[in-house]
């Protein structure tokens, strides 16, 4: 078995008496798509601040590529490969599409104290850019601010962001969320492919997607794993569990 | 595209009048207005220092006028001891020519700027205001009540500092100087938005979540901003002190905090000229309607509000539409 990527280990975390995350292992390998699933208000997003840094766990800790992250910052961690896409799209409102790429570009890059260099004449950011709103088909929205794409826009653009870092693991919170089923069908297939450049972690209540990426699910609910293991596994689970599965559909 | 190259062409205009006032007093004879517009400029100085704070990182200073009090007080120490002979330090002379006072100035801002950004740029929103009043508060009653250099009566600067090639006691060489400096910081300033820096500094301010999302540190590129927005606005405040050729408590007032803010809204938060179209508006106002009525800070209140209920771009933004980023 290869080394995981990310690998948590009894991560705990509540907010006052609520127990939103309670006592996480879970691993993420080379090549996989390990997915999330579980009601709403089972802790996924929260699981996803805790992994990208956003939120200190009580206890238990977090290690990327074999170094413990637990106390490093939401900035650190994207810098050590950890990649992610917010479950609302969370993008530089004013920013074009292509800007808001060539951020994380530059970011990638190590940079920020460039002072004088414009950036709309840097090639280093240009050109990549073009190619990675290439990939997720918005090069023709290149120049739009963010604020003015339409939704499924964002959540592509949202994917392309991470893309650009490059990253060594992604974390994704329902990219196909309000996507539509073309939208969704159009990502699923991106995503599958995705998987040979980083593992990811995906957080998705499409059972359609969930069912036709992933090599692992995990099941969460009030906080816990409650199952996990390969996707045949789960889904047989699943059909004991369709009440379950059920209550969250089109949440 | 069209919207920027607008706004080009306002700034140049903007440019162009603020130099052909002064030129059109002096051809009538009329040193005065020379002197005005002189004041124009290194308001709109400081303003560009506040812009880079405000316009560019959405930190909301409202204690600017300790780096343009400090700058300020350098100027009129240095150039006291360079008139009565005294050291200021064990060896430290002082010195009346401003280029040397100008990076002394700016040094001593960018540091204190260090020192009060550090200890408050965790905070947001109107904490973070309070804070900054709070430290300029501490800086103003320091030299209250501090007797060596005039405390509350300020301090005169009998003679206008030197600088090499110009005549500073007359008003077209002071003038021409401060706009010099103040076109020289809007070509900073310009650069600097352009750049990398400008583009971290910007996503910080519109999405913080989503610059650390993408390994950028909110923190030091913040705190770096905010040592350079200090930096100017101590320059202006050196420069404020050769023109007024007085120092006093007043430059760190609150009030003058809140001129610096009032200058960036009027003239369009983080927008290139915004801080020459604020400042103009302000002297303007002041030198109008402050020879009316000596409520002339009420009319202006009532533009502010104005401003900020209907044109939220100020006069940049009314005449150049909004800002594009590309
Ligand atoms: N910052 C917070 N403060 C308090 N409670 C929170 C916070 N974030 C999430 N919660 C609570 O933690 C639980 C898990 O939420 P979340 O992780 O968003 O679930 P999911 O993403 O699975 O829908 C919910 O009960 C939610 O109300
Ligand atoms: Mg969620």
């Amino acid at each position: 078995m290869a080394e995981p990527v990310l690998d948590l280990r009894g991560v705990s975390k509540s907010f006052g008496a609520l127990r939103a995350t309670d006592n996480v292992s879970l691993t993420l390998k080379p090549g996989e798509i390990h997915a999330l699933i579980g009601p709403n208000g089972a802790g996924k997003s929260t699981l996803m601040a805790l992994i990208s840094g956003k939120l200190p766990p009580d206890s238990g800790s977090i290690h990327f590529r074999g170094q413990d992250i637990s106390r490093l910052s939401v900035a650190q961690r994207a810098r050590l490969g950890l990649g992610r896409s917010f479950q609302i799209s969370s993008l530089i409102p004013e920013y074009s599409a292509r800007r808001n790429v060539m951020l994380a570009l530059q970011a990638r890059q190590g940079h920020p104290y460039r002072f004088l260099w414009p950036v709309m004449r840097d090639r280093g950011l240009m050109d990549p850019a073009r190619e990675v709103l290439r990939r997720v088909g918005l090069e023709g929205r290149a120049s739009v601010p963010s604020a003015e794409l339409s939704h499924g826009e964002r959540r592509l653009l949202e994917i392309a962001v991470a893309l650009a870092l490059e990253p060594r693991a992604f974390l994704l919170d329902e990219p196909m969320a309000g996507m539509g089923t073309d939208g969704a069908r159009r990502l699923t297939a991106f995503l599958d492919k995705l998987r040979a450049e980083a593992p990811i972690l995906l957080v998705e209540h499409d059972m359609d997607a969930v069912f036709a990426l992933a090599d692992r699910v995990s099941v969460l609910a009030g906080g816990r794993i409650i199952a996990a293991g390969p996707v045949a596994e789960i889904r047989a689970n699943a059909e004991v569990r369709r009440a379950y599965l059920g209550e969250e559909e089109g949440a | 595209m069209a919207e920027m190259r607008r706004e080009w062409i306002v700034n140049a205009v903007l440019a162009m009048a603020l130099l052909i006032v002064p030129l059109v007093a002096l051809w009538i004879n009329e040193p005065f207005y020379v002197t005005l517009a002189t004041r124009v400029a290194i308001l709109a100085l400081a303003g560009v220092g506040l812009n880079l704070a405000l316009g560019l990182g959405g930190m909301v200073s409202f204690g600017h006028a300790a780096y343009f009090g400090l700058g300020g007080y350098v100027a009129g120490i240095m150039a006291h001891h360079a008139f009565t002979g005294l050291p200021m330090w064990i060896g430290v002379t002082g010195s009346n020519q401003m280029l040397w006072i100008w990076l002394w100035a700016a040094l001593l801002s960018g540091f204190l700027a260090l020192i009060i950004g550090a200890l408050s740029l965790r905070t947001s929103g109107i904490f973070f205001i309070m804070i900054t009043l709070a430290f300029a508060q501490m800086i103003f009653y320091f030299t209250l009540s501090w007797p060596a250099y005039g405390g509350e009566d300020g301090l005169p600067i009998f003679v206008r500092n030197q600088f090499p090639g110009l005549n500073t006691m007359r008003p077209w060489d002071m003038f021409i100087l401060s706009y010099g400096v103040l076109m020289l910081a809007l070509v900073f300033f310009a650069m600097l938005r352009a750049a990398r820096f400008g583009a971290a500094l910007m996503a910080i301010r519109q999405n913080p979540d989503r610059a650390a999302a993408v390994g950028i540190s909110p923190f030091g590129v913040k705190l770096a901003a905010f040592v350079l927005s200090g930096m100017i606005t101590g320059l202006a405040g050196a420069m404020m002190a050769d023109l007024t050729r007085f120092v006093s408590p007043a430059m760190i007032a609150w009030q003058m905090s809140g001129e610096l803010i009032v200058i960036i809204i009027l003239g369009g938060v983080g927008r290139l000229f915004g801080p020459v179209a604020g400042a103009a508006i302000l002297v303007a106002f002041e030198v109008i309607f402050g020879g009316i009525t000596e409520h002339w800070q009420f009319f202006l209140g009532l533009i502010l509000l104005g401003v900020v209920l209907f044109a939220r771009g100020g006069l940049i933004g009314l005449l150049a539409g909004r800002a594009r980023h590309g």
